[in-house]
């Protein structure tokens, strides 16, 4: 099926997360959709799903125009999306999870499907059996769960979002080789993804999306410095070696061991110095959110020592961690830093130190000032949850501490256009000027290595590499995030 | 929870929300009075009458109005903090219980003023530590406010019951109209001719301007309200949610306690198996149905109030149960409630305007 879309545009108040997307995907072919975060990627494709309704602009299949807004009637025009995270039910087995799926037919007998799941699954080289447990599954196993369902329900558009996030490399070898098989056959294949490498290993053709916008397009062989280009608006330079002096130790994490996130974090040990900025790689959920965590005093360690200056920390809680002078940005703004419901200014009045009255003039003078010098769009009575999310982010760091000794931030520019990240790097780097450290965890390799001196990259809860960035390279550091080290 | 703190509305939008329940309730109980085959006009017009129709009836609106502002400010800062404090019914009950325990000492001599004075301040304490226990459960056990709340309400009035057929039993028989009625000294002061304590009047206006005051000017409201809305970010804040918990209990507890202590001093005069009339769960219709506002509360109660006492009218006049009070204030808060949602989720489709940035 020919998919054609026409100046999508896609706005949230006055957040334009499409602007005049053009999209022409021809059937047989594997199109990638690139771009960083929040350029506009899963909109423009949950549009196409029905998964959300578009603003403006118009949807051509095979050249008679489409409109539907809803996953149920997008399948049945033949558009199917695998998302990010799988929609199953881990506490069925594999052909239950299939039969939940087939919407058509009354009545079908299982071992009718069995026999559907098993020569799906032979033909696409998916090693699944029909009677194990979803919740045994690998995510790569239920990606390929998830594309077997897509194709019984007769779909001729696959979409995927960030197939390739948490699966390990062999599965994502199997994955490719499918969806070439899938492009053969003539069905249209859609490659949502901000990974260079995927793109340049499966794409017939490739759309850069940048700030909603489409940046440009190129089609096989790929130029990667030019798709580079189209996506950041200018080349990450690599860092100069030796541009900082680090000073003494300020964190030292010695053999810890703590649960939380998908993998934990197992016997971990690392310095951070003064003046240093780190970078933690890895995997959504490889043990870097638990590693900042444990660090800020969030978290207890279930073994190992914590040690900030002086201070032994992994017995302290997260207020002990702030009296010693950290500070923690968390990476939900809405979910964990900030209180929705409360204004500017009563976010100040919360800081204030003592005393049983509200001191609001105090609390509106430094919201004032903030507001001025961090350049936050709103004014001291406006919510939190109004704000956009480069503000939000602003509003945070403007919380911070003016001398902090250690700033332990996650993600801190996810979900940020350009601009406002490159705000914040500006900014944090006065910090560094002032003698702090900075730990952050990214996804964005390109980011870690724009500004960091230093990169940890996590896998399976382990620390398995450490190393300056000046003695390393995006490419290396995408091998070691899948568990290969040189 | 953050979906149960205060959000301002402008005038316009709440007159007509509020149009729009008022019709709905109505036309709900109409439909009930005509299947009870009771004409409505004339159950509204007895529920009216049997409310304000006298000044005597009007005390009664006011001594029913005490209590329920009392238990909704306490409420105030439990809803502040995402807490659904069902056990304020119970900490009346405990209220009462202490403020009993003290007047009945005070029995054996001392000046009626101080044990006056003592069983308020034992009304506090008791009803405060009947709210901190289900805040320790809920602190340290992780145990839900709602069932460890209901659980101690059981609890409360087991021990009622105890009391009033066990050790403060009637002498010679005990019953369920309660203890021995107290001497008149121990009594609240009343109006000439009326049922209505100025002291408790005065306890329940005080008890709205300090809330009010409280949960707007001090660091305490804000931080109830911070951590009530993002407990996670509140902490990163530096606040110390347990214990603000805990004190948005003491705070309900206390008011509670406040409110069972009246009813023993200022109504009934003695301890009753019924002390606490069910204020408490009536309080928290009140304090939903006034959107958790604490001007609101007040007159949200003193309609409550009258349609408590009013409906007293309705088996005399029109042979129908006095239970249609119940129904009218459930309707109003499903009624409140489901608007609220409805427009919730209308403005969540509606595609929200944020400032660029």
């Amino acid at each position: 099926m020919h998919i054609k879309l026409i100046d999508i545009h896609k706005h949230y108040g006055g957040v334009r997360a499409n602007d005049g997307v053009n999209l022409d995907v021809p059937p047989g072919s594997v199109h990638g959709v690139l771009g960083e975060n929040g350029a506009g990627k899963s909109t423009l494709m949950k549009i196409l799903a029905g998964y959300i309704r578009k603003t403006g602009g118009r949807i051509l299949f095979d050249g008679r125009e489409v409109a539907y807004d809803d996953p149920a009637v997008a399948a049945r025009l033949g558009v199917g999306m695998l998302y990010q995270d799988p929609l199953d039910f881990p506490a069925l087995t594999v052909l239950e999870n299939f039969m939940l799926g087939q919407t058509r037919g009354l009545l079908r007998s299982a071992d009718t499907l069995r026999s559907r799941v098993e020569s799906f699954a032979r033909k696409l080289q998916f090693n699944l059996h029909p009677d194990d447990a979803v919740s045994s599954l690998t995510i790569g196993e239920r990606q390929q769960l998830e594309i077997i369902r897509l194709l019984s329900l007769g779909i001729q558009v696959l979409v995927l979002d960030e197939p390739t996030t948490g699966i390990s490399s062999i599965q994502k070898e199997i994955l490719f080789a499918a969806l070439r098989r899938l492009a053969a056959e003539g069905k249209s294949v859609i490659l949502v993804s901000h990974k260079l490498e995927d793109v340049e290993q499966l794409c017939d053709h490739v759309t850069v999306l940048r700030q909603g916008r489409v940046a440009g397009a190129m089609a096989a062989p790929f130029d990667a410095s030019a798709l580079l280009g189209m996506m950041f608006g200018q080349l990450p330079c690599p860092p100069e070696c030796g541009r900082i002096e680090p000073g003494v130790p300020v964190l030292t994490l010695r053999a810890v061991s703590a649960m939380g996130g998908r993998t934990g974090l197992k016997n971990c040990s690392a310095v951070i110095r003064q003046r240093e900025v780190v970078g933690l790689a890895g995997l959504e959920g490889s043990g870097q959110g638990v590693f900042l965590r444990v660090a800020a005093g969030l978290q207890q360690p279930l073994q190992g020592q914590v040690q900030f200056g002086e201070h032994a920390l992994h017995d302290k809680g997260h207020h002990h961690f702030k009296r010693y002078g950290g500070a923690f940005v968390p990476t939900e703004r809405l979910a964990d830093g900030l209180i929705s419901g409360l204004t500017i200014s009563e976010h100040f009045s919360l800081q204030q130190a003592g005393g049983f009255w509200i001191d609001k003039p105090r609390a509106v003078r430094q919201a004032r000032d903030r507001i001025d010098t961090f350049n936050i769009k709103g004014r001291c009575e406006t919510r939190v949850e109004s704000l956009s999310g480069g503000n939000q982010q602003r509003l945070l760091l403007s919380f911070l501490p003016t001398t902090p000794k250690l700033l332990l931030l996650e993600n801190p520019t996810r979900g940020l256009d350009l601009e406002s990240g490159h705000w914040v790097w500006r900014h944090l780097q006065k910090y560094c000027d002032a003698d702090a450290c900075i730990v952050f965890s990214s996804a964005e390799l390109d980011e870690i290595m724009m500004v960091a001196d230093r990169v940890l990259v996590f896998f399976d809860g382990r620390l398995i590499k450490d190393v300056p960035t000046c003695e390393t390279s995006v490419e290396a550091l995408g091998r070691a995030i899948a568990g290969k080290l040189d | 929870m953050s979906e149960i703190t205060a959000k301002p509305e402008t005038l316009l939008g709440l007159l007509h929300s509020l149009l729009v329940t008022v019709a709905t309730v109505f036309c709900f109980t109409c439909v009930i009075l005509l299947a009870a085959g009771a004409p409505p006009l004339d159950a509204f017009f007895h529920i009216f009458k049997g409310a304000l129709g006298s000044w005597v009836k009007f005390a009664h609106v006011v001594q029913a109005w005490i209590p329920l502002t009392l238990c909704a400010c306490g409420l105030l800062y439990t809803f502040r903090i995402g807490l659904w404090n069902i056990g304020i019914e119970g900490q009346m009950i405990m209220g009462a219980v202490f403020a009993t325990a003290v007047l009945r000492m005070g029995l054996h001599g001392g000046h009626p003023g101080w044990v006056l004075a003592a069983s308020f301040v034992a009304g506090i304490i008791g009803g405060g530590i009947w709210a901190v226990i289900a805040g320790f459960l809920k602190t340290r056990s992780g145990v839900n406010e709602i069932f460890a709340g209901l659980g101690l309400n059981f609890v409360a009035q087991g021990i009622i019951l105890w009391l009033i057929f066990g050790p403060w039993k009637r002498p010679g028989v005990a019953s369920m109209s309660g203890t021995e009625t107290l001497p008149a000294e121990l009594w609240l002061g009343t109006l000439p001719h009326l049922r209505l304590t100025p002291t408790g009047v005065a306890f329940a206006v005080a008890a709205v301007v300090v809330s009010a005051v409280m949960l707007r000017y001090t660091r305490i409201g804000l931080n109830l309200r911070a951590i009530g809305s993002n407990r996670n970010a509140a902490f990163l804040f530096g606040l110390k949610p347990d214990h603000h918990l805990l004190l948005a209990m003491l705070f309900a507890g206390g008011f509670a306690g406040l409110a069972g202590n009246m009813q023993v001093t200022g109504v009934y005069h003695r301890l009753i198996p019924a002390i606490s009339s069910n204020y408490g769960y009536l309080a928290l219709l009140v304090v939903m149905l006034a959107n958790y506002n604490v001007w609101l509360a007040p007159a949200v109660a003193f309609f409550f109030a009258c349609l408590n006492v009013g409906s007293i009218q309705l088996p005399m006049m029109l042979q129908l149960d006095s239970s249609l009070s119940g129904v009218i204030q459930g309707a109003l808060v499903l009624a409140t409630l489901a608007l609220h949602g409805w427009r919730k989720r209308r403005s969540l489709r509606a595609p929200q305007r944020k400032p660029d940035g």
